[in-house]
């Protein structure tokens, strides 16, 4: 097995251009090494992209946040801007694992790894997010919601990696929320996870929303049907019954260890319609 | 002799304190050595390769390509164990049938549950070893497989031994089935008890089989000399249990055995058993070097046992006024691939707690295609019992009852004959449940979708044989040697009840665990014996040792040993000469032994009869998600008789650590086999236990009714706190939705689709 460590995002698109389809990259290593341990992942090439300060630096600027994909959970944690302006997408990231997983897991492989159920990505869809992807062709911007293409899968090619993530400065009058179902209160894989992001204006009247969905289909859902629900109202039940109505109409999930379809679906709407009252009331409280 | 032994009047100084327990700063600094942790020169790596399939039939095995890698010194499959013969035994917690244990050590012509072992090698690295378990050709016939018991009872079931015809039924059978056997208890005519109900409440049930999820997985060295002695290194709930089953399964001399016990990271009844000691003692007898194999969290989901699921049918009735006059109980349980679960406890606890005239508990024995259950903290309590708890909140509701008020009609008490037999002697049941009566906990209110359940449980306890022996150092320290692996504190209960009986300060004890050859044999730790039995052996090793003291103080004084009395550590001369001799400690009569005979020790080995029975009686607050079936466990009250509480702490973590077990059991583990009859969810992640932020504080309550059969008043505390939890847990969600849940466990989709029905 071949471990390279470069220091630099060109030198990591040339080390897994270079590995090909034996490529992968090792950001905190919470999936890749457990999968290692396993037997159900082995690697030829590995290339670790935690020595790479592009892709583990925050960055804040008048237009956005620029976050790498190798920063962990337990230092997103610390900025308080990011968490002050984009707090679903910061609780959805550091509800993954326990204080020690905090310590190394990364956006980036959080969305990367594949899994339907990964807690980041229905946030990170909410909150339109942009990945940076960087490959032998140059760099790309891509919304979150076209990385993943079916378990375990997703659309960068051969050499490419995502770099990091961008979020704009949160609008005046908007909030987002993420929650995530699972029978334990921690150290669990979402059985169902909902993120939304909206915008109200001075009446509490929604402008306009993102309603993102995790572990009901093949890959994290944008569900523009929910979110279309709940604009226009101020969140009454009957707004918040069609959204979570809507939520569970897009659902297409299967039964397997952690839940079963019919249970997935129903708490998708459920979890939707929390989480949209939780995004709410956070965002008329950002005047 | 007589022995003249005085406490000092009123409190007694150590039982009951809460001391710094003598393994404690090596378990926090991760000194303590568990069973990974031994290593030998030149000790190899054992590996063993598993049955994917849940049941089939093993045509050949061809162990030569993993032979001839470099590295592999041994290549072991079921061909090369003994062949054993069907010979049954009931020892401590179950029944145990070497030729089964034999055949779940080491498959030999079948695999009967994925994980089931069929080969093992050593080799002189992890790697090779590993390279090694893939190079062995296994050819299977894959047959038809079943995992639940209802279908494996079905006619057309596939059958997992040909030669298993149902025991205790008539006529005897003259077909081959999965039910092994049927086991009856009871007393009266439950029909004409019926009969005389006004109310009666039926019900069928079912529980999960459920891993005993010890932190520690199974770990064992063994190493064989060209001379044929065995030595095993293990962590077990009992190194001469390890030496017995060794012996047994690899037909050798019990002399030619040595076990040395490890620290034990937790058993709960499933390392009463040998799985990998005899297979690493062979590879190690083949190459003649030690053998070390530590099975991973997958292997110890797929392979070793958890308690049995079940399903139950429970009738009771009652008058009126809130009497019970009959109950019934018939009660599947899933035994794994060799028959063996623990019906018969099942069938004596199932009615234990109440008073009952006409009453019978039918136990059945199925095979399936899973791991062979194994004993689990009050084994067959807690499935037989939770049914019938659940049915006596039923009924209490129908009654318009409170619930503890229907139990303390109905409670056991000294001198009731118990459902299963014998009359009770003095217990502290009716104390539980007056404490939970009397707990603010019973009395605060509660809020929306909340609810709250009590249940109570019953356990046994026993006795058995232990060794003890104190050895009284030259400086007046004593070494306690006992036979019996700390698996709750017990190392500091029995050194405190030693103090307590020589008169000496807690610290001059330091308590050893002795290994098979150093300390007589004593039953391995189960059943809530320890404290009791081996608490006993330590209390007469200790008078033993006084007897002793009281000698060399009369050789010094020159007096007759009558006349001496031991008094708070220190020997007395009695009145009469009490004016010619000072008083002498243990430390002065040991600095002078060696002219008063030699060292001073004192030695016993018993057979503790008259464990008391335990008593619980548990509260349960719940709040139930409306929406998700999302159960959480807001408050918690365990109330237990503990008979005496030697160290107060110990008893209120056993008690915790069962209501934690308990709730696990109640509210989401669960095993998960696919189509093929593999285990899906065989680590942490999916097999959820709970996690500290799953539970509330759980709050403890101490009773203590003396067992009069102990100098302390001792019972065993370890079993009990399990029992109850299942079934209040069942009955706060019952209050909380006004749905009864009779299928465990009680996940966050059943209790929404109950609540949606």
């Amino acid at each position: 097995m071949n471990y390279q460590s470069p220091e630099t995002v060109d030198d990591a698109v040339a080390a897994l251009s270079a590995a090909g389809a034996a490529g992968r990259v090792l950001a905190g290593g919470t999936d890749l090494l457990v999968q290692m341990r396993s037997g159900r992942r082995s690697p030829e090439h590995i290339v670790d992209v935690k020595n790479i300060p592009e892709m583990r630096s925050v960055t804040m600027t008048a237009d956005g946040f620029r976050i790498g994909a190798a920063v962990a959970g337990a230092e997103l944690g610390e900025q308080a801007q990011v968490i002050a302006e984009w707090p679903g997408v910061v609780e959805a990231f550091e509800l993954i694992g326990s204080t020690q997983i905090q310590g190394r897991a990364t956006l980036g492989g959080n969305l990367c790894n594949g899994s339907p159920a990964a807690d980041s990505v229905p946030a990170m869809i909410a909150a339109g997010t942009i990945a940076v992807i960087a490959g032998p062709g140059g760099r790309r911007e891509v919304p979150v919601e076209e990385i993943m293409t079916a378990p375990g899968q997703t659309s960068l090619g051969d050499g490419e990696l995502v770099v990091e993530f961008m979020l704009p400065r949160r609008a005046p009058l908007s909030g987002d929320a993420y929650l995530r179902f699972i029978p334990r209160t921690e150290m669990d894989i979402a059985v169902v996870g909902a993120g939304v992001n909206l915008t109200v204006d001075s009446a509490g009247v929604c402008q306009s929303a993102r309603v993102g969905l995790g572990a009901v289909a093949p890959t994290p859902l944008l569900v523009a049907d929910a979110a279309a629900a709940l604009v226009g109202s101020t969140l009454d039940d009957d707004a918040l019954n069609k959204a979570a109505a809507a939520a569970s109409a897009a659902c297409n999930p299967i039964n397997d260890k952690r839940g079963t379809v019919e249970y997935r679906v129903k708490v998708a709407g459920v979890l939707t319609r929390r989480a949209a009252k939780i995004a709410y009331d956070r965002a008329r409280a950002h005047a | 002799m007589d022995t003249k032994v005085k406490q000092s009047q009123g409190k007694l100084k150590w039982v009951g304190t809460r001391q710094v327990r003598p393994d404690g700063v090596d378990k926090v600094t991760g000194r303590a050595r568990f069973g990974a942790d031994y290593s030998l020169p030149g000790m190899l790596v054992g590996k063993v390769l598993r049955s994917p399939h849940a049941h089939a039939r093993i045509i050949s095995i061809d162990k030569s390509k993993a032979e001839a890698l470099d590295g592999v010194k041994a290549v072991v499959s079921g061909e090369d164990f003994p062949d054993i013969a069907k010979e049954e035994a009931f020892i401590g917690e179950g029944p145990i049938n070497f030729r089964y244990m034999a055949h779940n050590m080491m498959a030999r012509d079948k695999a009967l549950y994925d994980g089931h072992a069929v080969a093992a090698v050593a080799a002189t690295s992890e790697e090779i070893a590993q390279k090694a378990l893939a190079l062995i050709d296994v050819q299977y016939e894959v047959l038809p497989h079943v995992i639940d018991v209802r279908d494996a009872m079905k006619p057309d079931a596939p059958i997992l031994h040909d030669d298993l015809f149902t025991e205790g039924v008539t006529p005897e059978p003259t077909r081959a089935s999965n039910i092994a056997k049927q086991v009856e208890f009871g007393r009266g005519d439950p029909d004409a008890g019926f009969a005389k109900a006004d109310v009666i409440v039926e019900r069928d049930y079912s529980t999960q089989p459920v891993h005993q999820a010890y932190i520690e997985p199974h770990a064992t060295l063994a190493s064989v000399d060209e001379e044929g002695k065995c030595q095993v290194w293990a962590s077990s709930q009992g190194h001469f249990m390890v030496r017995a089953y060794c012996a047994k399964l690899l037909g050798l001399d019990l002399a030619n055995i040595k076990v040395t016990p490890t620290e034990i990271g937790g058993g709960f009844g499933g390392k009463t058993l040998v799985y990998i000691e005899p297979v690493a003692l062979l590879l190690s007898r083949r190459c003649s070097r030690p053998v070390k194999i530590v099975m991973d969290r997958e292997e110890v989901f797929r392979s070793t046992g958890p308690a049995p699921g079940s399903h139950s049918t429970v009738k009771i009735g009652a008058t009126k006024d809130g009497k019970i006059v009959a109950g019934y109980a018939e009660m599947r349980l899933q035994a794994g691939a060799y028959p063996g679960s623990q019906i018969g406890p099942a069938g004596m606890t199932a009615f234990a707690p109440y008073e009952i005239e006409d009453v019978k508990a039918v136990g059945i024995d199925v095979v399936v295609n899973r791991p062979k259950v194994a004993a689990y903290r009050a084994p067959g309590a807690p499935l037989a019992e939770f049914p019938v708890e659940s049915a006596i909140d039923e009924l209490a509701d129908k009654l318009g009852m409170d619930p503890i008020e229907f139990r303390l009609k109905n409670a056991v008490k000294e001198g009731t004959q118990s459902c299963y037999g014998p009359v009770f002697q003095k217990i502290g049941f009716i104390e539980t449940l007056e404490a939970v009566k009397n707990h603010d906990h019973y009395q605060t209110k509660l809020g929306p979708n909340q609810g709250r359940g009590v249940a109570s449980g019953f356990w046994f306890n026993i006795g058995g044989e232990s060794t003890a022996t104190v050895n009284v150092n030259e400086d007046g320290s004593v070494v306690l040697i006992v036979g019996s692996p700390d698996i709750g504190g017990s190392r500091a209960s029995l050194a405190l009840m030693c103090a307590e009986t020589l008169g000496i300060d807690y610290k001059q004890v330091r308590p050893l665990i002795g290994d098979t050859d150093a300390i007589g044999y004593t039953f391995l730790t189960g059943g809530s014996r320890v404290t009791f039995a081996t608490g006993l052996a330590a209390i007469e090793a200790a008078k033993n040792c006084i007897d002793d003291l009281r000698k060399r103080a009369a050789i010094l004084w020159d007096i007759d040993v009558s006349n001496v009395e031991w008094r708070d550590g220190v020997a007395h001369p009695v009145d009469a000469y009490s004016d010619e001799h000072e008083p002498m400690t243990l430390k002065q009569l040991a600095a002078q032994s060696a002219k008063t005979g030699g060292p001073i020790t004192g030695h016993i080995a018993l057979n503790a009869e008259g464990a008391g029975p335990g008593f619980g009686s548990h509260v349960c607050d719940v709040e139930v998600d409306p929406e998700t079936g999302r159960v959480e466990i807001l408050r918690y009250t365990a109330v237990q008789d503990a008979g005496r509480a030697i160290h107060p702490s110990y008893v209120e973590g056993q008690i915790q650590g069962g209501v934690a077990q308990g709730i696990g059991w109640a509210l989401n583990e669960e095993y998960i086999y696919n189509a093929e009859g593999r285990l899906d969810n065989p680590g942490f992640l999916d097999y959820r236990v709970p996690v500290c932020s799953d539970l509330p504080m759980i709050d403890t309550v101490i009773v203590e009714v003396e067992n009069p059969n102990h100098p302390y008043g001792v019972r065993g505390v370890g079993e009990v706190p399990i029992v109850p939890p299942l079934a209040a847990v069942a009955n706060a969600i019952e209050a909380a939705t006004g749905k009864r849940l009779a299928d465990l466990p009680m996940s966050p989709p059943k209790v929404l689709a109950a609540i949606d029905e």
